[in-house]
């Protein structure tokens, strides 16, 4: 596998396994010997979100794919990085079961291992969980070209530090992720969606009261003055809760979440900044509402245009969280916001316990990592 | 262990670390005297014990870091411990350090029912924070047996688990923020109230690091609504091979129990003897299945799950009638161990998870080498999450069956790691399954390991010879105490 530059991305179409692993140590241990760093892609769908720009030779290890076990019963499945998480989630659906943290897609261009990097999830986070908390070990080539595994494919395992966990967010910085074991989730036997007429402060307290319910709400969000509720689970407890809650039942909600999920609702369109706040969900908003919307059941809030960074940084810090410039504006600068100086230092040594040369996606996560 | 009655006054070095501890903590915060240290020689797993130079007991986190200040100026090691519950010698004392006791720390700080979280100190028990919680109708999901003394701080060292994490995960899962300390007593804040925080997720690794990497002084944690009913549905089986078939047909209609436990004949008699749960005595092995959540969602799945029992050949079945009902059920499983402890003189917990679908050939392999090494075995198993606890039965008095028993031990553990599963689900490595590491990890990747714990304890004195092997393979290595060295 060559390093290569430029960015010639073709929609992976075939769902051919192939192991490129020994090609993929080859071609990082010429980086290492050359002092070239490397930015590792995939199916290129976020290269221009969540991170800096990464200006370094390209490493495509989107030919690394392919699911290598599958066992419906173990609640299990593992696949190679570059394996496109369209392809999983399609065999997933034979099997009735799905990936509980909702990844987009990207127009079928998303990849399991660009996924765990960026640890993106959809709508269904906050109760289906994070591929942060359900991923159960990881194969990962570190910056000193060595192929080591960690955890493994059984649901509990406290065996060394977790650094499959560690993975999700690091965003390819700590080494390059060649295979991934996910835990699955059952899909629900009903799905259904509750729209209601109200303001953002009201939707905030509402998402937050609902989830105190033990009721199968599986999703929240507000946008344009209306809140959304859905609910997934066994359909007696869906249909029960769907009665007791009120609000209008809408037709046609899974191409809601899915263009939620995918950020092709017309609020994501256009290339104005995006930001992403993670906050406490109860927090009170802290933006204007006309251009946000909130997820989460209020934890993720997203906020379009051109916003001061350090009044931001200290709105979603009082709210008990952080804010990201997502997509757009000046990726050269740092997109996430400073950290201490312990937490700093801390971070840089792990960067360094893992690549020590720092060959491994420059500058992708912070300026100085 | 040849000591003096006063630990710290044998060296210049120990009058020095007495000093300046007695000069930041009360005095009875401080206990150096060698008898009154006994019950801090080891934790749940009595198999291991030592004594520390000195045992504190701060009652602020600010004491908790003038004493890692004086360990880090003395380079004297620091070994954390909750209420002592571990059961992998995680928080044995070290010889040459101080064991530093959280349990004064025990407030719960805070609880948001609205953001549904709890702010809590690291030596508030588990259970107490459920209890706390219980008012706004929420509580705190990990629910490890220990729960009643088990404390919050130990629970993020070891990444608890429960009876419940098929459906509710672990500690990692349910945590959002911690305060912690590094081995020089700098604080940071790790996790946010938010579902994710900028830069690597520390609060990842330090979850189940068993005090390598720091001591946690705070935590925030997520709370749930009580469900609306949990019901259990008993069945019993005529063979280990049926039990193991009907655990995967569970999960194959696509339900997730709250808990899904086995017990095999031993561990069913033993447990019926002792707790009169109803268990049938002659089953090979009995399945107790959880289904919590709204009315109609439990009733429609505890038939479900009731019906997929008889028709997988189940002996008999028997659903909790109400709440006295429900919990009788489970007082069997949950007196498990001590009703185990009743029918020997001692018995060895393991703790290898395994992928469900070996279960039956895990158990088989289980039961030959019992016959082989001549000890009885009873196994209690999380078999919603692959989790075995074997308890190995023998007589630690018995120095032949002590050695019979590590022996054994080992080779469930290295059984585990070989079908795919791993050394350890949730009591982790601490000094009992250090030496086994090497049957799941290559050199390279506890190497990794090591690079990790070095990262953020250069002086590698924050638990020392626990949890991960440190090798020799840096030239410094000559150079270290003995105290790392774990050949």
């Amino acid at each position: 596998m060559p390093c290569q530059t430029g960015t010639d991305m073709t929609e992976p179409t075939d769902t051919t396994g192939v192991d490129t692993s020994e090609a993929i140590v080859a071609a990082l241990a010429q980086a290492r010997a050359r002092k070239t760093p490397v930015y590792i892609s995939g199916g290129g769908s976020k290269r221009l979100m969540l991170g800096r720009l990464c200006e370094a030779a390209e490493l495509d290890v989107s030919a690394h794919r392919g699911i290598v076990d599958y066992q419906p019963q173990e609640l299990v499945i593992t696949a190679r990085s570059g394996t496109p998480i369209a392809e999983i989630e399609a065999t997933l659906a034979a099997g009735n079961q799905m990936l509980s943290f909702e990844p987009p897609s990207f127009g079928g261009r998303a990849t399991l291992g660009g996924t765990l990097a960026c640890n993106l999830c959809g709508p269904g986070r906050p109760w289906g969980g994070s591929i942060r908390d359900m991923v159960l070990g990881v194969e990962l080539i570190n910056g000193k070209c060595e192929r080591l595994r960690f955890g493994g494919k059984v649901m509990k395992n406290v065996a060394g530090y977790d650094v499959s966990r560690l993975q999700a967010g690091a965003l390819g910085t700590l080494g390059v992720l060649t295979e991934i074991s996910l835990k699955i989730a059952p899909r629900a036997e009903r799905v259904l969606t509750l729209a209601y007429t109200m303001s953002a402060d009201q939707a905030l307290q509402t998402m937050n009261r609902r989830a105190a319910e033990a009721k199968p709400l599986s999703a929240a969000f507000w946008l344009d003055g209306q809140l959304y509720l859905r609910l997934s689970g066994a359909a007696s407890a869906v249909t029960s809760t769907a009665a007791q809650w009120g609000g209008e039942r809408l037709e046609g909600d899974a191409a809601l979440w899915r263009d939620l999920r995918e950020m092709t609702l017309p609020f994501f369109a256009g290339s104005a900044p995006l930001w992403r706040l993670s906050l406490q969900s109860s927090a009170p908003l802290c933006t204007d509402a006309q251009s946000t919307l909130i997820d989460w059941g209020g934890a993720q809030r997203w906020v379009s245009g051109d916003q001061p960074r350090d009044s931001l940084d200290r709105a979603a810090a009082d709210a008990g969280g952080h804010a990201t410039l997502f997509r757009g504006g000046d990726r050269h600068s740092e997109v996430r916001p400073p950290l201490d100086s312990v937490q700093r230092r801390l971070q840089q040594h792990l960067k360094h316990a893992f690549d020590p040369d720092g060959i491994l996606n420059p500058g992708r996560l912070y300026s100085w990592l | 262990m040849n000591r003096a009655d006063t630990a710290l006054a044998d060296s210049p070095a120990g009058r020095e670390l007495s000093r300046r501890l007695r000069a930041c903590l009360g005095a009875d915060c401080i206990i150096e005297e060698v008898e009154s240290q006994r019950p801090f020689e080891c934790d749940g797993l009595t198999l291991y014990r030592d004594l520390p130079r000195a045992v504190v007991l701060p009652e602020t986190a600010s004491q908790v870091q003038q004493v890692l200040q004086i360990c880090d100026a003395l380079d004297v090691p620091v070994v954390a411990r909750g209420a002592g519950t571990g059961l992998c010698a995680g928080a044995m004392p070290h010889p040459e350090g101080v064991l530093l006791v959280m349990t004064k720390l025990d407030k719960i700080v805070e609880i948001d029912p609205l953001a549904r979280t709890a702010r809590v100190q690291p030596g508030v028990s588990n259970l107490s924070i459920s209890e706390a919680a219980a008012r706004y109708g929420l509580y705190y999901a990990p629910d490890p047996s220990s729960q009643i003394a088990c404390s919050i701080g130990g629970n993020v060292s070891e990444n608890s688990g429960g009876v419940h994490c098929l459906k509710y995960g672990l500690t990692v899962h349910n945590i959002l923020s911690m305060k912690v300390m590094t081995v020089a007593g700098e604080e940071l804040t790790l996790g946010s109230l938010g579902l994710d925080s900028p830069g690597y997720d520390l609060m990842a690794l330090f979850t189940g690091s068993e005090g390598l990497l720091g001591v946690v002084t705070e935590v925030t944690v997520r709370l749930l609504p009580s469900p609306e009913v949990a019901r259990v549905v008993m069945a019993a089986f005529d063979s280990i091979t049926a039990a193991g078939d009907a655990v995967g047909a569970v999960i194959g209609a696509g339900i997730i129990p709250a808990g899904l436990e086995m017990m095999d004949r031993l561990a069913v008699q033993a447990a019926e003897d002792f707790a009169h749960a109803g268990y049938p005595r002659d089953a090979a092995a009995i399945l107790l299945c959880e289904m919590d959540g709204t009315r109609e969602e439990v009733a429609q799945h505890v038939d479900t799950v009731a019906t997929l029992f008889q028709a997988l050949g189940a002996t008999a079945v028997t659903i909790s009638r109400d709440e006295a009902h429900r919990a009788l059920l489970w007082q069997g499983r949950k007196s498990a161990f001590p009703a185990v402890g009743r029918i020997a003189p001692d018995y060895y917990c393991m703790d290898g998870t395994i992928p469900r679908g070996q279960v039956t050939f895990v158990l088989n392999e289980i039961y030959r080498l019992s016959r082989q090494y001549g000890l009885p075995v009873a196994n209690v198993f999380h078999a919603g999450d692959g989790n075995l606890h074997p308890l190995i039965l023998f007589d630690a008095s018995d120095p032949v069956q002590v050695r019979k028993v590590h022996e054994f031990g080992g080779d469930i553990l290295d059984l585990s790691v070989r079908v795919g599963g791993c050394l350890t689900g949730e009591h982790g490595i601490g000094v009992e399954k250090l030496g086994r590491m090497t049957s799941q990890f290559s050199a390279l990747e506890l190497a990794q390991l090591e690079d990790i714990k070095h990262a953020f304890d250069p002086s590698l004195n924050l638990n020392p010879g626990k949890g991960i092997p440190i090798l020799k393979r840096c030239q410094e290595y000559r150079a270290l105490p003995d105290r790392h060295r774990h050949d």
